[in-house]
């Protein structure tokens, strides 16, 4: 009998704690932002209706979106990042630069992704060495590798380098545009029906992605299955959650934080040619302040710094909010600098007090 | 018993001193490299300014003069590392603001007052900015302290906000001050040989080590560092402790910011002591503190904080451009870190034991532990 009971209290809790953590932060974060954007359509109206407003958050948060998952993953084994933005800066400049040089080969372009990956590769490994078999603390590597990367930056150039290579505009002008059903002409045809609104003269816009958010999405789903089902996915919660016992069911807890780091500097690589495929230009000022803001959606959506819980959906809704929350505050005319700066800075603060809030009632719960 | 707890007491001061030891290690490395390519770049000379006044000049001193910031920032800082185990990341923003409000008070009051009261009127813009910002920091270790959040995220917050606050106060006005006498905080003041920013962080340093000299607050912020659950089990609270500690960084925070903003008399709110957290931070890891909270050494970290001015003014003269300057920053402090790393402090201890362990073996028996009575 009073095993049963135990059983059932056991159960009873399992199943609170489960919703406490990972679940909870990241469904609170979902439905803040479904508010946020249904009263935006209810009370702003001005074209937070159409389609095109919402994918052009997308179109321009998709560098921010990959940094945010390589962030979670860092952030899921309890280290940091903040090299990311800078990298970001780096890589842009050093693809800018290379496209522009003279005599270039038809394989320019690909060159220029595989520097951009190598690039991020090469921070990566050389940051999670440091943090996972030297063991340094993570933020004053990438502390470090932020100011490296902003050095390599200005050596390569001041200016602002726009590039004009032929193929590559071509990439960045490509236009990908989103079917949402069929519907048959009048000749007879079957033709896809594209996802759009109608402009001031009545005629059908069709919206488009860019194809940055293409593999943005690609890397996040990527990421989620990795962190879903494979082994080394479920291995990054258990080193964030506890060093010690992760060590002692036998989980390689160097490799693995030497892996989130390497995983995240790919990310920061990617994320850089995604960038830059939007700005279309290298620049010394590209992508300023991205490590926080990309720290900022983790946490936003639903990850802990402390590590150990998190989810990578979390980092595109955190992505969402925060851009999301930055156009309201536009449309709304208050367009001095400051408000934007402001508002992000009280929905983080408002956040993380909910995290701690809930943190601290689920101790209180285990007790 | 007593020459135990002597020994452990010895023990415990040469571990300090070789923790100050590193980064005073590097600064003579910088003084020999200066040396052997310029010796010039130590003169020292007496001048008179523009205005006739007798001002001291020449690399080291504006060296000095150029790390005052970031020496009175590395006090509050290592504080902060020390008992809430994180960083502030905001006190830039908080420059901004700091200098934002006297700026603002001292445009506002001086028009109209005669000039013998406006050293008052700066006075009380300095006393304003200090509430300020100590309101800051008290609301940065709040979120630390009550709400248990990682003292990088709580920072960020006003990271974020910081610099858009300070440009709200002044409604995003570049306001400059034409009184000369604005400028004695960050400059000189007639008739006294020292930048006056120099003597500004000798005050802070005397008055933290009168504080902690005379308080317990070195042994609370130790212990709260250490173990924040077992120092509340021995009847400190160790939300106060943190709280204080923020406050003590915000107080620092205000006299940078009216150095900083005194030495040219304006602001501009997205410059104004850019990148300084991560200087700050710098200076704290350079001289040795955990940045996991726990022991600290405020010493260590000031003379952290000169090596990292030392180390720009070495670079700039030997022609790096500044673009560059970031870069050879970065590798320098990455050898210098990577010195000082655990496991390399590891591995050398373990070949020094395996080394005295092969000597032990060498040695008979009793002579061994005749020796060891004798230490």
């Amino acid at each position: 009998m009073s095993t049963n009971s135990n059983l059932l209290g056991g159960n009873k809790l399992k199943n609170r704690v489960m919703l406490s953590d990972t679940n909870l932060l990241l469904i609170i974060n979902i439905v803040v932002f479904l508010v946020m954007y249904v009263c935006a359509i209810v009370f702003l109206k001005s074209g937070f209706t159409k389609p095109q407003t919402f994918l052009n958050i997308l179109n321009e948060n998709a560098s921010l979106l990959i940094l945010s998952c390589g962030m979670t993953l860092v952030m899921l084994t309890g280290g940091i990042d903040i090299s990311v933005g800078q990298v970001t800066c780096l890589v842009c400049m050093a693809c800018a630069v290379f496209l522009n040089r003279e005599g270039g080969t038809p394989y320019d372009l690909e060159i220029s992704m595989l520097i951009a990956i190598g690039i991020g590769l090469a921070f990566g490994i050389i940051q999670g060495y440091l943090v996972a078999y030297l063991e340094f603390q993570p933020f004053i590597v990438t502390l470090i590798g932020m100011t490296l990367a902003k050095g390599l930056t200005t050596m390569i150039s001041h200016d602002r380098v726009a590039v004009t290579q032929p193929r590559f505009e071509a990439l960045c002008k490509l236009e990908i545009n989103i079917p949402c059903g069929f519907t048959r002409t009048e000749t007879g045809e079957i033709v896809p029906l594209y996802l759009g609104s109608a402009n001031k003269l009545g005629e059908w816009v069709n919206a488009h992605v860019e194809i940055g958010v293409i593999i943005a999405l690609a890397v996040l789903i990527l990421l989620f299955v990795m962190l879903r089902w494979t082994k080394l996915g479920r291995s990054f919660y258990a080193v964030g959650g506890n060093n010690q016992s992760a060590n002692m069911l036998g989980i390689n807890v160097k490799l693995t934080k030497f892996l989130s780091h390497v995983l995240c500097g790919l990310c920061a690589g990617i994320g850089g040619y995604v960038f830059f495929l939007h700005s279309r230009s290298g620049s010394t000022l590209h992508a300023q302040g991205a490590e926080m803001n990309a720290i900022a959606s983790a946490i936003i959506g639903g990850t802990m710094l402390s590590g150990g819980v998190g989810n990578i959906v979390g980092a595109l809704f955190g992505v969402l909010s925060l851009s999301t929350i930055k156009s309201i505050v536009a449309s709304l005319g208050l367009q001095d600098a400051w408000w934007t700066n402001i508002t992000v800075a009280g929905m983080l603060c408002i956040f993380l007090i909910l995290q701690s809030v809930i943190l601290s009632r689920r101790n209180q719960s285990k007790k | 018993m007593t020459s135990n707890e002597n020994r452990l007491k010895t023990k415990r001061s040469l571990m300090s001193l070789i923790q100050i030891l590193v980064p005073i290690a590097f600064l003579l490395i910088l003084v020999v490299i200066n040396l052997i390519h310029d010796p010039s770049f130590f003169k020292i000379g007496l001048e008179p300014s523009s205005a006739g006044n007798l001002q001291l000049s020449g690399n080291i001193i504006s060296i000095v003069d150029y790390a005052s910031e970031l020496a009175i920032l590395a006090i509050g800082m290592t504080l902060v590392t020390a008992a809430s185990g994180g960083q502030d990341i905001s006190v830039g923003a908080t420059i901004a603001i700091a200098g934002s409000v006297v700026l603002n008070i001292v445009k506002r009051y001086s028009p109209d007052i005669s000039s013998q009261k406006f050293i008052g009127i700066i006075i009380l813009a300095f006393l304003l900015s200090i509430l300020v910002s100590a309101a800051f920091g008290a609301f940065n270790g709040s979120l630390v302290a009550f709400f248990k959040i990682q003292p990088m995220v709580a920072t960020l917050i006003l990271f974020t906000a910081g610099r858009s606050i300070a440009a709200w106060i002044n409604n995003n006005e570049n306001i400059s001050i034409a009184d000369p006498r604005f400028g004695y905080f960050g400059g000189f003041i007639p008739g006294i040989v020292i930048p006056t920013p120099v003597l500004i962080s000798v005050l802070c340093m005397i008055v933290i080590a009168v504080v902690l000299k005379f308080t317990n607050l070195r042994l609370y912020a130790q212990a709260v560092g250490i173990n924040s659950s077992s120092s509340r089990l021995n009847g400190i609270n160790p939300q106060i402790i943190k709280l204080l500690c923020f406050i003590i960084l915000g107080v620092c925070v205000a006299v940078c910011g009216l150095i900083k903003v005194s030495r040219t008399a304006s602001i501009t709110y997205s410059v104004i002591a850019a990148n300084i957290e991560l200087d700050a931070i710098l200076a704290v890891a350079l001289g040795g503190n955990n940045l996991g909270g726990g022991k600290f050494n405020i010493a260590s970290s000031v003379v952290g904080a000169y090596v990292i001015q030392f180390l720009t003014t070495t670079l700039l003269n030997f022609n790096v451009s500044s673009d560059a300057i970031s870069f050879w920053k970065g590798v320098a402090v990455l050898a210098l870190i990577i010195s000082s790393s655990p496991y390399i402090r590891r591995t050398w201890t373990d070949i020094k034991n395996k080394r005295e362990a092969a000597r032990a073996q060498e040695q008979v028996q009793p002579q061994n532990t005749v020796k060891e009575e004798g230490v």
